[in-house]
């Protein structure tokens, strides 16, 4: 079972407490740009993920505690997670990733 | 060599001492007709039916890691074919039809065992989602019938049907064509056939990237035994698929999930099939070995490393326990995991590529090994006609820009 730090409640906490919400910096695409968008594209958003092998970025949920979403990046190769950060936040820099890998 | 009673015979006066080996372990050429990435069951059974059925015998088929040690050697072994819809249905019987025979056409005993596979329903939604499925099965000519909690009872006398139970029987759906075969036999089984009719096996060799023409067609594989070339390159790379069709400048929609199983310590005949319960999320075999053998479900979050959460095993055996009280004092011997590529709409993905002289076969989740044969065929079929089977030809990779998905998420056991 994975401790996961909750970057809101600043605590590493037992992963039942959270759950697992897919793929992070999806943006679902505005009904004006649905609108221009062809099947490929929709396809693309709707269906298509990296399935990285190594550092992922994801969601997480932590629905039995603050129930507030954020962020990780975790390698799949080794389940580690490299660091948390809130919603909203960009997408880490690979520099940001090694520095936390390392700090 | 054929195996047979004489031939064991004949080896038993030597000691067992001088079996040749089943198949040798190649280095690669530097060029085929086609190249298979992944030998496990699905790459080495697409190889054999290259070789036997389609007369492509110029092919290898390339494992990272060990014959048969990916999900080939990970699965709980069960086989069945009561798939809701028409396509699954065909797949899926396919694979049940090829089974048949499988252990005679290679000469290899792979042990499958038509013990079959109870479903049982616990609440009215179960009961008329499982005949649902039964009525659907029997239109498309697929064996399975709906049992009484009585029936249920006197197929699998441990069961306890008493109706104040938290989760009472209402009934179950019993498919007798299906059942367990053994796994490694299938790999082996395959790998031998497959090396006779003059298949390269090369194992311990990870393809590194995929050489693509000006024209954008497949030249061969870059592995860590240098470059291979090939005409064609078929996929069975399971859970790496996405990182194998990264190499083709492909994105796949696949998501690649932890899965874990494990057995009991052996115990005297007791499961006379396979049970599997949708509403407690349990399915359990019995090996011919003796020991139970239980599936869990998948992790949450996606993963490569082959391994799961222990509170998931202990989430699969408290379910265990609820149905059949009596194997709460068993011991456990041993849990492992595997990882499984997850498609959106839980169907597989067998065919053709975006790109010329690629295809795959891929996406089959938690339910793999009962397609073994059918799939293998249908990837071999795809490979030597450049065109799909009619069974294969609804389970496109296109099929996720046009719509026509093939939701079979609610008809599966469990783990979905």
């Amino acid at each position: 079972m994975f401790l996961i730090h909750c970057p809101y409640c600043e605590e590493k906490r037992p992963e039942i407490e959270f759950s697992y919400a897919g793929e992070a910096h999806y943006v679902r695409p505005n009904a004006k740009e649905q609108a221009s968008m062809s099947d490929q594209e929709w396809s693309e958003y709707m269906f298509i993920r990296d399935n990285a092998r190594g550092e992922h970025c994801e969601r997480w949920w932590h629905n039995h505690g603050c129930n507030r979403f954020f962020n990780a990046v975790r390698n799949t190769v080794t389940d580690k997670f490299v660091m948390t950060y809130e919603m909203g936040l960009p997408r880490p820099t690979q520099e940001m990733i090694e520095a936390a890998k390392h700090g | 060599m054929k195996y047979s009673a004489a031939s064991l015979f004949a080896n038993a006066l030597s000691g067992h001492k001088k079996w040749p080996e089943q198949f040798p372990n190649k280095e690669p050429k530097t060029t085929y007709d086609v190249v298979i990435v992944g030998a496990g069951a699905h790459g080495l059974g697409a190889a054999y039916y290259l070789a036997k059925k389609y007369g492509i015998t110029n092919v290898a088929v390339i494992e990272k890691g060990w014959l048969g040690g990916g999900n080939t050697g990970r699965n709980t072994t069960i086989i069945r074919s009561n798939y809701l819809f028409d396509e699954s249905a065909a797949m899926y019987d396919h694979a049940v039809d090829l089974w048949d025979g499988l252990s005679q056409e290679l000469n290899y005993n792979v042990m499958f065992s038509k013990r079959g596979v109870l479903m049982l329903a616990h609440n009215v939604h179960d009961v008329q989602s499982f005949q649902r499925h039964v009525h659907s099965n029997r239109l498309n000519g697929v064996d399975n019938k709906w049992l009484n909690p009585e029936q249920c009872k006197d197929f699998l006398p441990i069961l306890d049907i008493s109706q104040n139970r938290r989760y009472p029987v209402m009934g179950g759906a019993l498919q007798m064509r299906a059942g367990t075969a053994r796994h490694d036999s299938v790999a082996w089984g395959y790998a031998r056939a497959a090396s006779k009719l003059g298949v390269d096996i090369i194992q311990q060799c990870a393809v590194t990237g995929i050489r693509r023409a000006a024209d954008g067609s497949v030249e061969g594989v870059e592995t860590q035994k240098g470059f291979i070339g090939a005409k064609k390159i078929g996929v069975s790379a399971a859970g790496n698929t996405s990182v194998v069709m990264d190499m083709a400048g492909l994105r796949f929609p696949l998501e690649s999930y932890p899965l874990q199983a494990l057995v009991s310590e052996p115990v005297k005949p007791i499961m006379p099939c396979v049970v599997m319960s949708n509403a407690v999320h349990a399915y359990i075999s019995q090996s011919d070995k003796g020991e139970l053998v239980i599936g869990a479900g998948t992790d949450q979050y996606t993963s490569y490393s082959q391994r799961g959460a222990m509170h998931i095993l202990e989430h699969t055996l408290m379910s265990i326990c609820e149905i059949f009280p009596i194997f709460k004092r068993m011991r456990m011997l041993r849990s492992w995991g595997g990882v499984v590529d997850v498609t959106p709409d839980r169907s597989p993905i067998v065919g053709k590529t975006p790109v010329e002289g690629l295809y795959v076969n891929c996406g089959w989740g938690t339910g793999g090994f009962k397609a073994t044969p059918g799939a293998a065929d249908m990837l071999a079929y795809t490979i030597a006609h450049d065109a799909p089977h009619k069974i294969n030809a609804p389970f496109n990779l296109d099929r996720f820009r046009g719509g026509r998905l093939i939701d079979e998420a609610a008809a599966a056991a469990v783990a979905h």
